[in-house]
């Protein structure tokens, strides 16, 4: 059982108040003053993450709605390790596409709070809340080069379509409160098992709406439709950003809200066959279409947003399996998947220029001979993207592919290992281009700074050793596990 | 010890990554050292032949270490070791890797370090493919042995190269990802039965599983198809020929002399002994297509134009013994097949040695480019020759013991096979002879030909190991034969023993 304690709010907090003193700052900043903003930004993460290890194990909540349990606190550590390295990414980037950076900043802070309390919120209004305000801060930095003009074309699709998407979930909802009397997840998920099969049909509308909701934010297959424009046009670091940080806290939410309450109707619902069928459809369809398409993509971060969609894909693979080792899988694919595909953006990042993304295939070709670093770097994390040993994305897809056939979903993973061997064809493009073709006639010339430069070899370090001693993060992740569903 | 071997290679790997080498004036340095590290991960498997007890059909040098242990549900074991199957492989591929990195020292000019390195890392992937005992283990060094060896095809190949580094890639990866299904199958299977819980992926343990039939029917046929790739067995060879021919000389070797190997080696180590009813309801007909393969790959062979891709080709028929033998289940075949992985690796290895050295004199690979290289370069060919006669299975070398051996099996399970076997023999001989006459006898035809330089000390010290290896080999077969043995007994027996039971119930 949780304790009551306003400590469980302390990560958020930390990182809410560094927000607002970032935003504070740049208000006052002098014309062409330089504020080491970012790494304030590092320090409040930091803080935030030193708060989560305190919080371990400890099992409180504040207000009966904010739950530092070990799930949410990995979550939480996933978002910190995420902010961190996007921070980080970021000094290279602000500089020299001349963003402004307390915005910048503030923003992704406030988008890191909504989502840590997304993944550690248990109201479904709170979760609401939550997803506004890390969608907000989301699209916001999605268009924030105002001067070009599909980044902003790019945000306001996003925002259009997350709105819409926003208002089915809050349907959901309504309805989930209509027929239960409360929004709690605590409340509902003893209710639902209460009355299961007898009780009134319209909690499958409230299912439904919720389950579009998520879809929505971890594009899944139908609802991807938004990810591929929205990827493209957002500056590189952003799309590594959202595509991993509000992937992780929008799957925190949606396994907690259908592990956890839905779970009555996981097998069998009033209307027959449980949410695990539709989800599972929605699983094969991700994978499938997120690779298919992605092989047919000229610009590598097009073909990155296809590809992260198909990891979403995996990732609703281990929610159907929801056992034991799906919940653990969950978890540690996200760590994983943060870390790999944040690296990869950052790759991206690195390349870009303030007037050329540089991001179509034909710019990385013989990055080998001029910038073997970062071609390397680059390398580990489509491997690992790929699910090759000795990788951590190897280690994570044999984790959610155990789960499926442990829960006897053999199709699923069938689908899932056939689908990621297409992947990696695509993948292995860019390592020909990097490797196999010859420089173009004016290869950029990159200076990457320190800083950018130590984020990555820590990614990569970190995506090695989980491929080779994942242990202790998968233990950790256990734990996680133990304390809820 | 084992765990050495492996690391030995991946070490010295790495370590050679952190010469600085921007304006490349230490390529000589840095060939050197990658050749006395692989030396010395050659010395370390002769040192475990020689501490090797054959008189056990156990694993041996067993080394077990806690890997990924989740509680409950996990227990992972790094754990490694060898008996008398793997010990000659282990030892073969320390043996090639040498050689291969000696046969690229003037054919490979750019990107020395990188090429230097990733051979190591291959050599490394492939014992340890050859000494895990943990299934996961296995998959995970079966895995990541494809990516060096696509960086060696893609990279420093001929012309086609990237097709055909992207081809081997998907086509290996296609097959062991349905491999991984059916490992995990295997190891759910055990946490839900003896395992009481706990997954587990040591061989050893899901040896003692009781599987239906119906399950090991799927179960088995994943693991084939990944193995059948690998050999290549008839008709998933396709991606063969493209990878032999696109490959560097160093990775040719490679390929031929070890990769192809591993095929056959998961079936006698996995596919066979973990499956055996569903091993023998489809070992007829894995034996059928061995056979088409050994006639196929002969014909085809017959009418290539180029050298290379004639080997290769060859490397399907061969491989095709190998895997009849396996099918017999008895232990003559059984052990013909593992001598015939030995002797492949070293005949075919030293044909792709050879061909790459004309290759690298004339930049082609024609056969009608040459012709009378006997008169200039009379070393060389007497080299070809020996290896050449080996390969088709002449007495007294080292293909002829294994392709007798196979056929002896395969005549006490099923004598029909051996008529398309026998076939295949008579094939051999014509399309190898016949490239060496157009090559090597007659005058020389072609101008270019005639100032053509004899073998270099470097290529000397290539060729007479191998040469003398096939003779080795083929006088004092017991030599190899003999480790084998009770480990391939063994084998044989569990199939067997599991077989029957099924018969008399």
């Amino acid at each position: 059982m949780l304790t009551s304690n306003l400590d469980a709010v302390a990560p958020m907090l930390c990182i809410v108040l560094g927000a607002l003193a970032a935003m504070a700052a740049e208000a006052f900043r002098r014309r062409g003053e330089q504020m080491p903003i970012g790494w304030f930004g590092v320090i409040v993460l930091a803080g935030a993450a030193l708060s989560s290890i305190f919080l371990w194990d400890r099992k409180l909540s504040a207000f009966d709605v904010i739950a530092a349990d070990n799930f949410g606190l990995f979550v939480a550590l996933v978002l910190c390790i995420v902010g961190i390295l996007t921070v980080m990414f970021s000094s290279q980037v602000i500089h020299r596409d001349n963003l402004p950076a307390g915005e910048y900043y503030a923003l992704v802070l406030f988008a890191i709070s909504g989502m840590m309390m997304m993944a550690m919120a248990t109201d479904l209004l709170v979760i609401f809340i939550a997803l506004e305000i890390l969608s907000l801060s989301v699209y916001v930095l999605t268009g924030i080069r105002r001067d070009n003009l599909a980044g902003t074309e790019a945000a306001f699709k996003y925002f259009l379509l997350g709105a819409f998407s926003s208002a089915f979930f809050l349907y959901g909802i309504a309805f989930t409160y209509g027929v239960t009397g409360s929004t709690r997840l605590s409340a509902v998920g003893p209710y639902l098992s209460a009355q299961s099969m007898t009780g009134n049909p319209m909690i499958l509308i409230a299912l439904g709406l919720l389950l579009v909701g998520f879809a929505f934010k971890i594009s899944a297959v139908p609802f991807h439709m938004w990810t591929p424009d929205a990827y493209e046009g957002a500056p590189a670091i952003v799309t590594g950003f959202m595509s991993t940080g509000v992937k992780a806290a929008a799957f925190a939410a949606f396994a907690r809200v259908f592990l956890s309450s839905f779970e009555p109707f996981r097998l069998e619902s009033p209307a027959g066959p449980g949410w695990a069928n539709v989800v599972s459809a929605i699983a094969i369809l991700t994978m499938v279409l997120g690779t298919v398409v992605g092989v047919a993509q000229s610009s590598l971060k097009r073909m990155l947003a296809y590809s992260s969609i198909a990891h979403g894909g995996y990732l609703l693979v281990g929610l159907v399996a929801a056992n034991q080792v799906g919940k653990v899988a969950i978890l540690f694919y996200l760590l994983v998947y943060s870390v790999t595909n944040l690296a990869a953006f950052g790759v991206i990042a690195m390349l870009g220029a303030r007037d050329k993304a540089n991001d179509s295939l034909r710019d990385y070709a013989g990055l080998w001979h001029t910038h073997p670093a970062l071609a390397a770097l680059m390398t580990v994390s489509l491997l690992s993207l790929g699910g090759l040993p000795p990788t951590a994305g190897f280690i994570g897809k044999w984790y959610i592919f155990t789960a499926a056939v442990s829960a006897g979903y053999y199709g699923l993973a069938v689908i899932g290992v056939l689908t990621s061997v297409i992947s990696v064809f695509f993948y292995l493009r860019v390592v020909v281009m990097m490797y196999m073709q010859e420089p173009g006639t004016e290869p950029p010339r990159i200076h990457v700074n320190a800083v950018s430069m130590t984020a990555l070899t820590v990614a990569i370090a970190a995506i090695f050793y989980l491929g080779i001693l994942p242990t202790q993060v998968l233990n950790l992740a256990s734990q996680s596990i133990a304390t809820i569903f | 010890m084992l765990t050495l071997s492996w690391l030995l290679p991946l070490a010295g790997g790495l370590l050679l990554l952190l010469i600085p080498n921007a304006d490349r004036r230490r390529d000589g340095l840095i060939r050197w050292l990658a050749f006395a590290i692989s030396v010395l991960g050659f010395a370390v498997t002769l040192v475990v032949w020689a501490r090797f007890d054959p008189t056990s059909a156990e694993f041996q040098f067993v080394e077990r270490v806690p890997w990924i242990h989740i509680d409950p549900t996990l227990a992972i074991d790094y754990y490694v070791g060898i008996d008398g199957i793997s010990l000659l492989l282990v030892v073969l591929t320390a043996f090639l890797t040498p050689i291969a990195l000696l046969s690229s020292w003037e054919g490979i000019q750019k990107q020395v370090k990188a090429f230097s390195v990733l051979i190591l890392l291959l050599d490394s992937a492939m014992i340890g493919v050859f000494v895990s005992i943990d299934l996961f283990l296995f998959y995970v060094f079966w895995d990541a042995m494809l990516i060096p060896m696509y960086f060696l095809i893609g990279i420093w190949g001929y012309d086609q190269r990237i097709y055909a580094a992207i081809k081997f890639m998907l086509y290996t990866m296609a097959g062991s990802v349905l491999m991984l299904v059916a490992i995990l199958v295997l190891a759910y299977m055990y946490s839900d039965g003896p395992g009481q819980g706990q997954y587990s992926f040591d061989l050893l343990k899901l040896y003692t599983l009781q599987i239906a039939p119906e399950t090991q029917r799927w179960l088995f046929l994943a693991f084939a198809v990944a193995f059948a790739i690998k050999v290549p067995l008839f008709p998933f060879h396709t991606w063969l020929p493209d990878a032999h021919v696109q490959a560097p000389t160093a990775g040719s070797i490679i390929l031929a002399g070890v990769l192809l190997k591993m095929g056959t080696y998961g079936l006698v180590r996995f596919a066979f002994p973990l499956f055996p009813v569903a091993a023998a309801a489809f070992a007829p007909w894995i034996a059928v297509l061995a056979v088409i393969g050994i006639i196929y790959g002969a014909l085809v062979a017959m009418v290539q134009p180029d050298m290379k891709k004639l080997v290769a080709y060859s490397s399907v028929s061969h491989l095709g013994f190998v895997v009849l033998g396996i099918c017999a289940m008895n232990v003559q075949g059984m052990q013909g097949a593992v001598y015939q992985m030995l002797a492949h690796g070293v005949s075919t290895g030293g044909l792709f040695l050879i061909v790459g050295m004309l290759s690298d004199r004339r930049h082609t690979r024609l056969i009608s480019e040459f012709g009378g290289l006997k008169s200039v370069m009379p070393h060389l060919t007497a080299a070809f020759l020996i290896i050449t006669l080996a390969s088709i299975g002449m007495p007294a070398l080292n293909g002829f013991i294994g392709e007798f051996l196979t056929m002896l099996g395969a005549f006490l399970w099923e004598p029909r096979f051996v008529v398309g076997a026998g076939l295949g023999v008579i094939f051999s001989a014509v399309y190898m002879l016949w490239m060496f006459q157009r090559v090597y006898l007659g005058d020389i035809t072609n101008a270019k030909n005639a100032t053509l330089p004899d073998l270099k000390p470097r290529e000397w010290a290539t060729v007479v190991p191998l040469c003398a290896l096939a003779i080795f080999m083929g006088v004092f077969p017991a030599l190899f034969l003999s480790p084998m043995e009770l480990s391939v007994k063994k084998v044989v027996d569990r199939v067997q023993s599991v077989q029957t039971q099924r018969a008399q119930r």
